[in-house]
């Protein structure tokens, strides 16, 4: 069978539907959402044309980030021009697929006529005809096909209609071999000729809006090199080009191209605004007191499905993991392998399975917010108060998505167009209390906090929760509001957001995301645990030399005479501070000891240094091997029953667990966090300010709460 | 008179776009589909005052800062 490769990238204004489209067309699961800037990365994908019996095409597919045209305004908006204006780029599209909301077909086809003027072969997907439909629009395809000389095709990505026909389209606009020149949309004027003939001559070009494409934004291409630069801005120079007047000319005379076309091929017929439950939501989601009243609503209620809805399925996990643990223990035979297995990983990973009710409401609740069209306008709302701390109202996004990672959160922020506001959001992200906090936060709480109700309603527990959610906001806050005293703002900041139309959420995307979540969360930290329960159960059983063995003898003789049972949690608690990682432990522990914590919590402290989740499996791990119970309790009887060594009172009293919680609000304690920022600042400055600035908020607040409550 | 612009715009008050006074933040009005000649109505104030969304040609709608807006003339 013959096989053949073809690429295709999905190109379109945010907000249209390319990334709904990639899913439909690879069969993938790319993040979708209903506001622009969703996809900040190219992402692809594959799917594979049957041309005939003996041939067949595979299909590369290039999702691009949403942009308005092909200027770029922001990070994420850059790599769409980087990809098109360089043949050699390995992502170079044998054919771009242009994506259109029909509802808005004027300001979508400016993005078409600049892609079109590339030369880049081109088919036009029709999406959104539902909305376009609902506004009393109809669009004729075949007229709008025959103005612009491409292929159009009418598709419904949510459903995946017409999608066999947009392939089919992509399969015979590929088969066009020769390649001509364009009819130009945009016909350039004066002077501007004689540049894009020397331009063109210099650097072989045969394109003319491809030559202007090399005066106006060279700077933005990372393929060319710096004396190409160089001779572009003498010739610049040279021709009097002024880029802004250009720009500003270019759009103008393209939407007068546009014009004559619209109104040929869309029928407005008593055309109404956009659907009218949008209207009417919005009278009170942008309402000034009702929608800070909503906003505050969803809040509450997502915080309360994450402690109370979830109690029910996190006691089954919780019963089921100490069934497990305490069938394995008996059942294989006694020795170094039962151990390793029962306390080193069973009791790890059983420490953060339970979690996985929680993590799995907290992304769906998030993905509905997103999916609804509800985000942009808590963008809207906030965009006033985030303005305050030196941020902007889509700072708002990453904010949010911090509440379930920090990492995906960061790249988010490549949709804001000032570098400065973007650097800010970068900063403070991380003070958003992520999923991997939540496992923390739930069992310290379940240990000093009553679970009881107020107002008859709210769990207490729950409003606990809330709270240091909040505490990180007003920490993310606090310290972009710090920070800009120290940055220096360079340049203005925007704010212009299309609104989208509400929709409802495709419960298959809100349950695949919650699937993907809690998939991701079991087998990506879940591999993290177990390496480090592993690693951590045999520092915590073995020490330097005869350590061990002289602890445990010296135990014996103190207490001999006293009752078995003491005697043996004597013996674990002493054998377990003369290991290796009760070394570490107290190594570590005039450091931590301010702030209230034992060498046991200084142990699972380091051991969390990389990745917050660790804390509690480490914790539980600890534990079930330090102490030595007739039958195997769950994570947080060990925690309650745990003694200080000093006091001889409960290890865990409220001032070291608030202190505890203080410390993991503010705490950088994630690898792949400071990994991300190196990625997204270009350096290491940018990262190890961060770490600093978070370790000492985080080490300062926790000391002050252990020492004003103890 | 003064020049009236976007930011001029009682709610539900319509007004017809004449011409950007900002080069930088006209190309993005502009790519955004804000065209002269567009016609547009004051659609919803955010708490505070700040931002505001307006309907452009009765087609979408757009969210934008009171300075932004500012730099929308209109007749």
């Amino acid at each position: 069978m013959k096989q053949s490769n073809i690429k295709v990238a999905l190109v379109g204004n945010p907000n249209a539907g390319k990334s709904t489209l990639f899913n439909a067309l690879t069969g993938l699961r790319q993040k979708t959402g209903n506001f622009p800037g969703v996809t900040v990365e190219k992402k692809s994908g594959t799917f594979r044309l049957t041309d005939s019996d003996t041939s067949s095409t595979t299909v590369t597919v290039v999702d691009l980030p949403g942009t308005y045209s092909i200027y770029p305004k922001s990070r994420d908006e850059t790599v769409v021009m980087d990809i098109l204006a360089n043949p050699k780029h390995p992502d170079f599209p044998d054919v771009v697929v242009v994506v259109v909301d029909a509802s808005n077909l004027q300001r979508n086809l400016l993005l078409f006529t600049e892609i079109s003027d590339l030369g880049m072969p081109a088919v036009l997907a029709l999406n959104m005809l539902d909305v376009a439909a609902s506004m009393n629009l109809t669009v004729n395809a075949v007229q709008l096909a025959m103005q612009l000389h491409v292929p159009v095709v009418k598709i419904n990505a949510r459903t995946g209609e017409g999608i066999g026909k947009l392939k089919e389209a992509v399969r015979q606009v590929s088969a066009v071999k020769e390649k001509s020149l364009p009819n130009y949309f945009y016909e350039p004027k004066g002077n501007e000729v004689e540049l894009i003939e020397e331009v063109k001559g210099l650097y072989a070009l045969d394109n003319d809006y491809v030559a202007l494409q090399y005066v106006c934004q060279h700077d933005n291409f990372s393929f060319l090199e710096q004396p190409v630069r160089a001779k572009l801005d003498t010739l610049i120079e040279k021709y009097g080009f002024d880029e802004n007047n250009f720009l500003a000319e270019e759009t103008i005379a393209r939407y007068e191209k546009i014009k004559p076309i619209i109104s040929k091929a869309v029928k407005t017929e008593g055309q109404t605004e956009q659907p009218y439950w949008t209207r009417k939501l919005d009278s009170i989601l942008l309402h000034p007191f009702w929608g800070y009243v909503t906003f505050a609503a969803v809040l509450i209620l997502v915080f309360q499905a994450i402690f109370a809805w979830a109690s029910y399925p996190m006691d089954m996990l919780d019963a089921a993991t100490a069934a497990t643990i305490e069938w394995v223990k008996e059942t294989l035979p006694q020795g170094v392998l039962n151990d390793l297995i029962t306390d080193g990983i069973l009791a790890g990973i059983g420490g953060v399975i339970i979690f996985i009710p929680q993590i799995a409401i907290l992304f769906a609740l998030v993905s509905i917010l997103e999916e609804s069209g509800y985000m942009a306008r808590v963008m809207v709302i906030m965009d006033k108060l985030m303005r305050k701390f030196g941020l902007n109202g889509r700072s708002v996004v990453p904010l949010i998505s911090g509440v379930a990672c920090a990492v995906p959160a960061i790249m988010t922020t490549r949709s804001i167009s000032s570098r400065y506001e973007r650097l800010l959001t970068i900063l403070v992200t991380p003070l958003m209390s992520c999923s991997a906090r939540l496992p923390i936060y739930a069992i310290l709480i379940a240990l000093v906090v009553p679970e009881t109700k107020v107002f008859g309603f709210l769990n207490t527990q729950g409003l606990v929760l809330f709270g240091l959610y909040l505490l990180g906001l007003v920490g993310a806050l606090g310290s972009a509001w710090l920070l800009s005293l120290f940055i220096p703002r360079k340049e203005p900041s925007y704010f212009m957001l299309e609104m989208p139309s509400y929709k409802l959420p495709r419960w298959g995307q809100v349950g695949f995301t919650m699937y993907d979540s809690v998939k991701s969360f079991v087998f990506e930290a879940g591999k993290i645990i177990m390496a480090i329960s592993i690693i951590l159960w045999v520092l915590a059983s073995y020490g330097p030399g005869d350590n061990i063995e002289k602890a445990e003898q010296q135990v014996v003789s103190e207490m001999s005479g006293q009752p078995q049972q003491e005697i043996d949690v004597a013996i674990a608690s002493a054998k377990l501070e003369s290991s290796y990682a009760g070394q570490f432990g107290r190594f570590i522990e005039p450091v931590i000891k301010p702030l209230g914590y034992d060498w046991k919590i200084g142990i699972a402290l380091l051991a969390s240094f990389a990745a917050r989740e660790v804390f509690v499996g480490t914790m539980a791990t600890i534990y079930s091997i330090s102490g030595d119970f007739e039958d195997v309790p769950t994570v947080k009887e060990r925690l309650v029953k745990e003694k200080n060594a000093e006091t001889g009172g409960a290890m865990f009293t409220p001032a070291v667990c608030y202190s505890l919680l203080m410390f993991y609000v503010f705490a950088m304690m994630c690898m792949s966090t400071i990994a991300v920022v190196y990625r997204e600042t270009h350096g290491w400055k940018w990262p190890i300010i961060q770490l600093i600035y978070l370790m000492t908020l985080a080490y300062v607040s926790a000391f002050a709460v252990y020492q004003l409550m103890s | 008179m003064a020049v009236r612009t976007v930011s001029n715009l009682r709610k539900g008050e319509k007004g017809v776009i004449k011409s950007f006074s900002d080069k930088g933040m006209s190309l993005k009005l502009l790519e955004m589909g804000c065209l002269p000649g567009s016609e547009v109505r004051l659609d919803a104030i955010a708490p505070f005052g700040d931002p505001i969304c307006i309907n452009v040609g009765g087609c979408y709608c757009l969210s934008l800062r009171l300075n932004e807006a500012a730099v929308i003339e209109i007749e």
